[in-house]
């Protein structure tokens, strides 16, 4: 009997009408949106971690370290659903705009503020000296950030990174209010047409789960190749 | 490895560095030669380092001149990057790259700025670790090695560039003692071949061996300026005996 009741659900909350693509176009948007703002929060991130370390070690860039202040003064001191709700209807609330668009650009503008704190720490943690050693070898301040700051400062942030895309995963569950069908609203859609809560929610939540088990794996990968230089 | 007094590398005149109301140097002016040893000694907080290391311009000075090879590298307009080239460094604290291997370690700068192919710097890598007694540390990273190999890796980095002088921040003060040997011993050697060097140490013993001149830096000014000899032998600044007194 029971049994019968679990084939029952299971059948209509995932087979009938197909209802088991509304998770995996869900699901599509979802992984587009977070690989979209992901690569832009990684850019902007680093752009403003070099200007406020290159800030704050030397003196330099103080018009552009005063608005990356404010970029992320304002990123971080209000909440991620209010930027979407403005990206969506205030910024671009008169233009007809791909809605994937408007997601990335407002998950990467949110993210870029946390990466560029986690990648500033990451400079402002390697020894002075290294940059130093750099220069002294007539290196230029490019080539000494990207060959001999860069890879150590990413090295020790890599964790926080991982860990700044699993919360920007998690994070773009909130589209659905800029009336996009990311996973979470493909299961309330569900939800909302067999009036079974328990089945698609769980379904989602797993499916979040998995991903994110995903992700750390592969920083595991990651963080024991770079590591081969320590002392085992 | 004789001095010549005709051909003279660097020209500092009239040398200031303050940070913010704290005069450090106050008006050093001296001339290196190719082929000198010059030593510099003082007191700790004297301004020695920090005259070193306005040689390449790692600290910006706030007065006066640098003649690099003819050059006043001061002037913002000039090209830093490429005098650096010719002004090897080597650092208290070793600051190897940990992140890349010996031998990557040495040859990073010849291969990324483009002063020879990944081949030659190769083979220069082979002969400076040759050089510097350490054949069998080329796949090593630095982290495995103990400070007196650190160092002497340091050196070879720098002397990867083929430098016209090299200058030495407290070589040996963050080794143990028992490694102190084999950096100096490396460094009289490099001193005996024809390098010009300019040292900051607190070896009086290597300063009275190897130095072709000592200066005396006290409240950022140079005291005294004399060669081995007369300075250790026939000091004539108070100051300058009082700190030999305590010293040796």
């Amino acid at each position: 009997m029971i049994l019968a009741d679990i084939t029952q659900d299971l059948y209509l909350n995932f087979i009938k009408e197909d209802r088991y693509l509304w998770l995996l176009d869900g699901l599509k948007t979802t992984l587009l949106i977070t690989f979209f703002a992901a690569i832009l929060g990684i850019i902007l991130g680093f752009i403003v971690a070099i200007i406020r370390s290159t800030h704050d070690k030397s003196g330099h860039f103080k018009i552009l370290n005063a608005v990356c202040r404010v970029y992320l003064t304002v990123i971080r001191g209000t909440p991620t659903m209010i930027q979407l709700l403005i990206m969506n209807f205030v910024i671009f609330g008169s233009v007809s705009l791909d809605k994937v668009i408007v997601g990335s650009l407002a998950f990467g503008i949110n993210s870029g503020a946390y990466v560029a704190e986690i990648v500033r720490s990451g400079i402002m943690s390697i020894d002075p000296g290294q940059t130093e050693a750099g220069r002294s070898l007539g290196l230029n301040f490019t080539q000494t950030m990207k060959l001999i700051i860069m890879p150590q400062a990413f090295k020790n942030v890599l964790p926080a990174l991982v860990n700044e895309f699993i919360v920007l995963l998690k994070e773009t569950s909130i589209i659905g209010y800029i009336g996009m069908m990311d996973l979470t609203k493909g299961a309330m859609l569900i939800q909302s047409r067999t009036y079974n809560a328990f089945l698609p929610l769980i379904a989602a939540a797993l499916i979040y789960l998995a991903l994110v088990m995903f992700l750390t794996f592969l920083m595991n990968k990651i963080e024991r190749r770079l590591r081969t230089n320590e002392r085992k | 490895m004789s001095v010549n007094k005709d051909k003279v590398l660097i020209e500092v005149q009239g040398l200031q560095k303050a940070f913010g109301s704290n005069q450090v140097l106050d008006g050093i002016t001296t001339d290196i030669c190719q082929g000198e040893v010059v030593v510099v000694v003082g007191p700790s907080g004297s301004g020695k380092s920090t005259f070193l290391r306005s040689l390449n311009l790692l600290e910006v000075p706030t007065g006066g001149k640098i003649l690099f090879e003819g050059t006043d590298i001061t002037d913002p307009k000039v090209d830093i990057n490429r005098h650096r080239q010719k002004i090897g460094m080597v650092f208290q604290r070793f600051n190897l790259f940990p992140h890349k291997t010996v031998k990557e370690n040495i040859m990073l700068a010849p291969v990324t700025l483009k002063l020879m192919t990944k081949e030659e710097a190769s083979a220069k890598a082979d002969e400076l670790l040759e050089r510097v007694g350490l054949p069998d540390k080329a796949d090593t990273y630095p982290e495995m090695l103990s400070g007196g190999q650190m160092q002497r890796i340091a050196i070879a980095r720098a002397l990867a560039m083929n430098p016209d002088v090299m200058l030495f921040d407290e070589p040996t003060s963050a080794l143990d003692p028992e490694m102190v040997g084999e950096v100096l011993e490396l460094m009289k050697e490099l001193a005996q071949s024809g390098m010009t060097m300019v040292v900051v140490t607190h070896e009086m013993g290597f300063a009275r061996e190897v130095g072709t001149r000592v200066l005396f830096i006290d409240d950022g000014k140079i005291q005294e300026e004399n060669t081995p000899e007369e300075f250790f032998g026939n000091p004539k600044n108070p100051r300058l005996k009082d700190f030999l007194s305590k010293v040796l």
